[in-house]
């Protein structure tokens, strides 16, 4: 079309008062945070510490920053809902159904996309090197890609508030609707190129912590010595490396079919709607266990940590580890039981999905049987902990009674779907990811979260939970479907005021996490981990400094048990031979990654707003980038001297 | 932790380096190579995934034109054969490289290259000829999955052409070393897996097309 594309003055949000509100915060936050950096002078750290780094426990924080930010953004979006339905009954409430539709897309988009993958892998990075006595990852390069390329992904998302519209048709984006026909504007493309330039990114964190785990093991650690949090941690990654492809190819078809005019999913000429629900949920399903299997790793440290117990059944909790990712290939279809596949198939995938709760019970028992006569200290994460078992038998309950196929039929798109998957995810995922936060907090910051505030947090999410999906399950049986902007059954309303006050519980959790991360930051002296241990922990995370240094351990351990360090600490006599005096080689900073990062973040929006000239010049810039780096002359490499320490010591005891 | 590499120890970029960044790089070698395979399987699950969705659509051609039997089953086998050449002859590149024969590396790399080339040619004719005679992608549910299933093979082999390329002019620059030599035996994988695609792509689309 033009110079441009279909970029124009008309793409700013005026069409909504709130809309603008919000892209209004959304740039005087960043203005706000860009000139504070230049008062303060942080540009020249901040680049040199930060973005230039391929340390994994430096990128590790940097994606818990993102998942922070992203998480009052997306939780944002979910009180302006919780509002809108407490007040759209027989009235429009305050928001127009066009940005209501935005509203719940973003909020999804946002969650699982930028809130919870870059949560869990922010934690992956920071512990799992340090859990299997390595070093770094095995690509420290790619990884800093990786999370600028879902920083990238983030960052579009947060334009698509300020320049143009977001997608309606839901984080899922389902055609026909998310068509050109019905939807032509850039909303459904910013999802789409999010969505691909992100996962590009996840698929590449998988391939990683695949490697590092396969092959950067410290001596004596074989397998089944691995901490459980490992063990989820590969699983995940490789549900990632090939779960992924589907979400790439799925949201790929859906972005030709926009822009070039084919037909894989359009209502007419051929095209086969059903054909994405089967690609985008054959990613869609492996992805709940993504988010949840890590979080269960999470829970599995914490429990036997705190009850200073080993784990009870270690094997069996990698097998039913193992089974769940190989079981979540295999039931996608039940996301789509009224598509019209016979009884049989139906049948097939339900059954598939049930067996699905038998290593997940497995699961639950050993926690408990951890638990049983162990000498317990109720610590924050084993606060999150005990919340999640309680809450989480409950969403399970209810998934096996969704996949019973003339259930589902029932039960399809209402609320009551909606209540379940937010009862798998909260407790599942998202109270497992703050439990391992302030676990691992100490190891990656160098001092412990207060306690008092992060029991306060727990109490308000968990009560805010129950008080704000309770009613959605109430709901589910009265008939309300999902995403309604308004509706006119009178008995809906006081269930949906009674979900809207229980956003304000979780409301009040979040402000409580920010006041502890506050205070726990004020406090950092008498907070502060002088040991590495804070917690007598087991594995040997806890056995370097905190934070660690940028090599992560001195010497390398040699793993004689599994739970290395606690048989460490129990075996009486044993001392560890002290070592050569060691040279290491690490690998050298570098801006390139966050270079690549940008040119993706160009390149997705120049395909959004289809100004094709720069998306091909941002193309040509990542290839130019990537050739350059084949031609350095150097290792890429920067050699670190240990001194000897304890012939240090001995020097400093005899004069 | 001493390794024996297959790798020869010349080039002007290793002579420098210390025992530690040589046993560092030669580890990052062998992570590399797992990591590919792994990329690898990741793309084979994209291929996949094309093939089933041409194997739902290939038929839902609505008002267009049956794209089957407007196949060219001769020039695909032209093009098969050029490809299948392409990987022998990367096959002995490889090989030249492995006894540190720079030249006659170089001299199989631009034959690949070339086969490569002529092959992506023909590809973009076959295209070319379909829209005119009125059988774009943009016609039917079942030429949009052609298009995109042997459209997304000609793609991995523009990228693989163009990584030939930068390899061809690095193996001139820096001289064989560890890197390269395993980066390009990694480029040499990424080709024979084309192969390995476009020959499912021969089966499944072309001599399909032709019982058609
Ligand atoms: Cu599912």
């Amino acid at each position: 079309m033009t110079f441009l594309g279909r970029l124009g003055i008309d793409s700013l949000p005026f069409y909504s008062p709130v809309a603008f509100a919000g892209a209004a915060t959304e740039v005087l936050a960043a203005l706000m945070i860009l000139a504070l950096v230049t008062w303060k002078g942080w540009w020249k750290p901040l680049f040199r510490d930060w973005i230039a780094t391929v340390d994994h426990k430096k990128i590790g924080i940097m994606y818990l920053f993102l998942a922070g930010v992203m998480l009052l953004r997306g939780f944002a979006d979910a009180m302006l809902m919780r509002l809108q339905q407490a007040m759209a009954l027989n009235s429009d409430g305050y928001l127009p159904p066009e940005h209501f539709n935005q509203i719940f897309s973003a909020h999804g988009t946002i969650m699982i996309f930028f809130m919870a993958m870059p949560f869990l892998t922010g934690l992956i990075n920071i512990v799992v090197p340090l859990q299997i006595g390595a070093r770094d990852v095995a690509f420290p390069f790619l990884n800093a890609v990786s999370f600028w390329l879902t920083g990238a992904g983030a960052a579009l998302v947060l334009l698509s508030l300020v320049i143009g519209k977001f997608s309606t048709a839901g984080w899922t984006a389902y055609p026909p609707f998310s068509e050109n026909s019905f939807t032509p504007g850039p909303g459904v493309d910013y999802w789409i190129w999010a969505v691909l330039v992100a996962g590009a990114g996840s698929t590449m964190t998988g391939i990683n912590v695949l490697v590092t785990i396969l092959m950067r093991r410290a001596p004596g650690m074989s397998l089944m010595r691995m901490p459980l949090f490992t063990w989820t941690a590969l699983v995940t990654s490789i549900l990632m490396v090939f779960a992924f492809p589907a979400l790439t190819t799925s949201s790929a078809m859906l972005a030709l079919d926009r822009t070039l005019g084919f037909h894989f999913f359009t209502n007419g000429d051929g095209g086969n709607m059903m054909n994405y629900a089967n690609l985008f949920w054959i990613w869609g399903h492996p992805e709940v266990y993504i988010l949840i299997l890590p979080a269960f790793g999470i829970y599995s440290e914490v429990v036997a940590t705190f009850s200073d117990k080993r784990l009870f059944g270690y094997t069996s909790l990698v097998f039913a580890t193992a089974v769940i990712g190989v079981l979540s290939f295999t039931v996608w279809l039940h996301h789509f039981f009224t598509m019209g596949a016979s009884a049989n198939v139906n049948a097939v995938f339900g059954i598939a999905t049930m067996i699905i709760a038998v290593p997940t019970g497995v699961k639950v028992f050993d926690w408990l049987f951890t638990m049983y006569r162990g000498s317990i200290r109720l610590t924050t994460p084993m606060y999150w902990t005990i919340g999640f078992m309680v809450t989480f038998v409950i969403g399970g309950a209810t998934g096996v009674l969704l996949a019973i196929p003339p259930v589902d039929f029932l039960m399809h798109n209402s609320v009551f779907l909606v209540a379940h998957f937010h009862n798998m995810l909260i407790p599942g995922a998202l109270f497992g990811f703050f439990a391992g936060f302030s676990y691992w907090f100490p190891k990656a910051f160098g001092y412990r979260l207060d306690e008092t505030w992060g029991k306060r947090a727990f109490w308000a999410w968990i009560t805010g939970f129950y008080i704000a999906f309770m009613p959605l399950y109430a709901l589910g049986f009265m008939g309300m479907p999902r995403r309604m902007e308004h509706y006119d059954v009178a008995g809906w309303q006081p269930l949906l005021i009674t979900a809207a006050i229980g956003a304000v519980f979780i409301l009040a959790g979040i402000a409580c996490q920010i006041v502890q991360l506050y205070v726990s930051w004020k406090n950092r002296e008498s907070l502060c981990d002088t040991t590495g241990d804070p917690w007598d922990g087991r594995t040997l995370e806890w056995m370097t400094s905190s934070p660690p240094k940028p090599w992560n351990f001195d010497r390398i351990p040699t793993v004689h048990s599994l739970d290395e360090f606690a048989w460490r600490k129990e075996t009486a006599g044993f001392v560890d031979e002290p070592g050569a005096p060691d040279v290491i080689a690490l690998p050298k900073d570098s801006l390139l990654p966050m270079a690549i990062g940008a040119s993706a973040f160009i390149f997705g929006f120049a395909m959004i707003w289809h100004i094709w000239w720069l998306a091909i010049m941002a193309l040509l810039t990542i290839l130019a980038m990537l050739t350059a780096t084949g031609f350095t002359r150097d290792s890429g490499l920067r050699i670190i001297r240990i001194e000897n320490r304890d012939a240090a010591r001995a020097e400093v005891a005899s004069s | 932790m001493t390794t024996t590499s297959s790798y020869p120890d010349r080039g002007s970029r290793g002579s420098g380096w210390t025992a530690v960044e040589k046993e560092e790089l030669e580890r990052a070698v062998r992570e590399r190579q797992a990591g590919f395979w792994l990329y690898l399987l990741s793309d084979a699950l994209i291929f996949a995934l094309l093939f089933a969705t041409w194997a739902v659509m290939a038929d839902r051609i609505a008002t267009g034109p049956d794209t089957r039997s407007l196949l060219d089953l001769n020039k695909a086998f032209v093009e098969t054969m050029l490809l299948l050449s392409s990987s022998f002859t990367f096959g002995l590149a490889t090989l030249e490289l492995r006894a540190d024969r720079v030249r006659n590396c170089l001299l199989w790399m631009a034959v690949t290259f070339l086969l490569g080339a002529a092959f992506l040619g023909f590809e973009l004719t076959e295209f070319m000829g379909l829209i005119d005679q009125g059988a774009g992608p943009d016609v039917s549910g079942s030429l949009s999955s052609f298009f995109t299933l042997v459209g997304t093979h000609g793609l991995h082999v523009t990228a693989g052409l163009v990584w030939l390329a930068v390899s061809f002019i690095q193996l001139l620059v820096i001289g064989n070393d560890i890197q390269l030599c395993a980066r390009i035996e990694r480029l040499g994988m990424f080709w024979h897996f084309l192969d390995i695609v476009w020959i499912g792509i021969f089966t499944f689309v072309y001599l399909w097309g032709a019982a058609a």
